[in-house]
């Protein structure tokens, strides 16, 4: 199923896909398409391959067998210039940011604005560094660097650090984990008008339902390397499956 | 045995040593193809000959300052047994220029530098830093591993003169205040013996260390796994490695200077 904003068209879509390291496999032929300006959701347990997922997506990691078509390219079959221009157009947000720690806020902001697009002035990069900040909320902490900021801000600046390339697409893997509640809501806010502003279309992976609930159009459940249920949150968790409603369960009830 | 044994071609060990120089190998290579194609980052370049270079200078001063004095210390009393104190500037001269200067910086780069980008990049690798450059389209090998590389096969013969000028001074003062020579005496006698094949085979040396310091410590640090674990590692294994190789090159280099002092 699609949300009401999606095209015919996915502009992603795995088929198939196998990965394992030496004795164990990770994803065990993964099906998937997303379709443009939807927020998908990859809901599973730690360790089920999610972040995998997206890696092979962007290209950092090679899956064993199976096709990841991305903007109409096939994934593993770019290299060099190709894969970076394809690159340019998917923002990945990490989970732990991977912030340049030796770089202050505006250097981490400018470093891949400088290195993708030509001939800027510095008043068009001031100007481009600035309004990203702006739409994180986090003008202020400009000249800060990353050992400066709490774990909800590095994120944030995380975000920004893709958005300044004005990506089609975004992944973000595990966008709430290790941060307090309050944190977590306003990350889930951000993912949102992340979408409204810049008109992306995202691969959100977590473990948080909450997180799943207020961003995803579409929820895709991983287990074993497979996903078991693909459907709106209140589909996939109107499932009798008993590995659904317990994971249900674990979150809320716990 | 096992089914996993059985797919070792040689020994656990012995395979991962084999491919572990495969991989250094294809860095090696990898280091050549990258730092002559696109743009060179400069800024980049500048920032670490001054971390690598500036930042050490106290600590090549200092040592090389120290070994100057030692050396011309110890050889004293050889050389007044057979009444030929008055050789100690050449003797001192040809030691450090040939030898001394030139092992002095690399040995402590090894230690310093080394360690310094060993663990720099290895933490740069298991925090996702480096990934983060990749998907952004940015050439991470370009960045961090020519630039060091360059930045040390620069500066460690930069810091070997400065290691050389400074073992003299350290030399000179020892045979000054023991034998009350003149500074212009010293240097007469210091440079005497010095040929130009020494100097050159000094400055081939100190090129050869300062890149295998660089290409070391970041094929140790861009290689890093296991977490913090794995940049204590890529850290240790910088100095232990390029400080073997540095000896290997050593015997190379003066075997080979030799063959051509006749």
């Amino acid at each position: 199923m699609k949300n009401d904003t999606a095209q015919e068209d996915p502009i992603i879509s795995i088929r198939d896909v196998y990965k394992s390291f030496g004795d164990l496999h990770v994803l065990n032929g993964v099906d998937l398409d997303v379709y443009r300006g939807e927020n998908v959701v990859v809901l599973g347990r730690s360790g089920t391959g999610k972040s995998v997922l997206i890696k092979i997506i962007i290209g950092l990691l090679q899956q064993d067998k199976g096709s990841v078509n991305v903007l109409g390219q096939e994934v593993s079959g770019l290299w060099g210039p190709a894969l970076n221009a394809l690159r340019r157009k998917i923002g990945f947000s990490f989970q732990n940011s991977a912030l340049y720690d030796s770089m202050t806020v505006r250097e981490n902001l400018e470093f891949p604005l400088v290195r993708n697009v030509e001939n800027l002035t510095r008043a068009e990069i001031n100007e481009q560094v600035e309004s990203v900040l702006e739409s994180v909320g986090l003008s202020q902490t400009i000249n800060q660097v990353p050992s400066q900021l709490s774990g909800g801000q590095r994120k944030r600046i995380g975000i920004a650090r893709t958005l300044i390339l004005k990506p089609e697409i975004m992944l973000y893997d595990e966008p709430t984990a290790g941060l307090d509640p309050i944190t977590c809501i306003e990350i889930n806010e951000l993912i949102n008008e992340v979408k409204e502003k810049y008109q992306t279309t995202a691969i959100i992976i977590t473990h948080d339902l909450t997180c799943a609930r207020e961003t995803g159009d579409r929820i895709a459940m991983l287990l074993d390397g497979q996903f078991l249920k693909t459907g709106t949150f209140d589909e996939v968790f109107a499932s009798d499956e008993e590995r659904v409603k317990s994971f249900y369960d674990y979150n809320f009830i716990q | 045995m096992s089914a996993k044994q059985k797919e070792h071609v040689f020994t656990k060990n012995l395979d991962h040593a084999l491919l572990s120089v495969y991989n250094g190998y294809k860095f090696f290579i990898r280091f050549f193809v990258e730092a002559f194609r696109g743009r060179m980052e400069f800024q980049e370049l500048v920032k670490q000959c001054y971390a690598i270079g500036y930042k050490s200078l106290l600590l090549i001063g200092l040592t090389g300052f120290i070994t100057g004095m030692v050396f011309t210390k110890q050889s004293r009393p050889s050389l007044a047994e057979f009444g030929a104190t008055s050789w100690l500037p050449s003797l001192v001269s040809i030691a450090i220029v040939r030898a001394l200067a030139a092992l002095v910086t690399a040995l402590i780069s090894a230690g310093k530098v080394g360690s310094s980008i060993g663990a720099e990049l290895g933490s740069m690798r298991v925090t996702e830093q480096i990934d983060a450059m990749e998907v952004s389209a940015i050439n991470p090998f370009k960045f961090l591993v020519v630039t060091r590389v360059l930045a040390s096969t620069i500066t460690i013969p930069l810091l070997m003169f400065y290691c050389t000028l400074v073992g003299l001074t350290g030399a000179f003062l020892n045979i000054y205040v023991n034998e009350g020579t003149s500074a212009t005496t010293f240097i007469e006698k210091a440079f005497e013996q010095i040929t130009f094949l020494d100097l050159g085979t000094s400055v081939v040396k100190a090129i050869a260390y300062g890149f295998t310091i660089g290409i070391v410590g970041c094929y140790q640090g861009y290689n890093a796994t296991k977490g913090t674990e794995g940049v204590g590692k890529a850290a240790n294994s910088s100095v232990v490695i390029s400080m073997f190789l540095i000896f290997i090159e050593e015997v190379i280099i003066v075997q080979i200077s030799n063959y051509f002092r006749g």
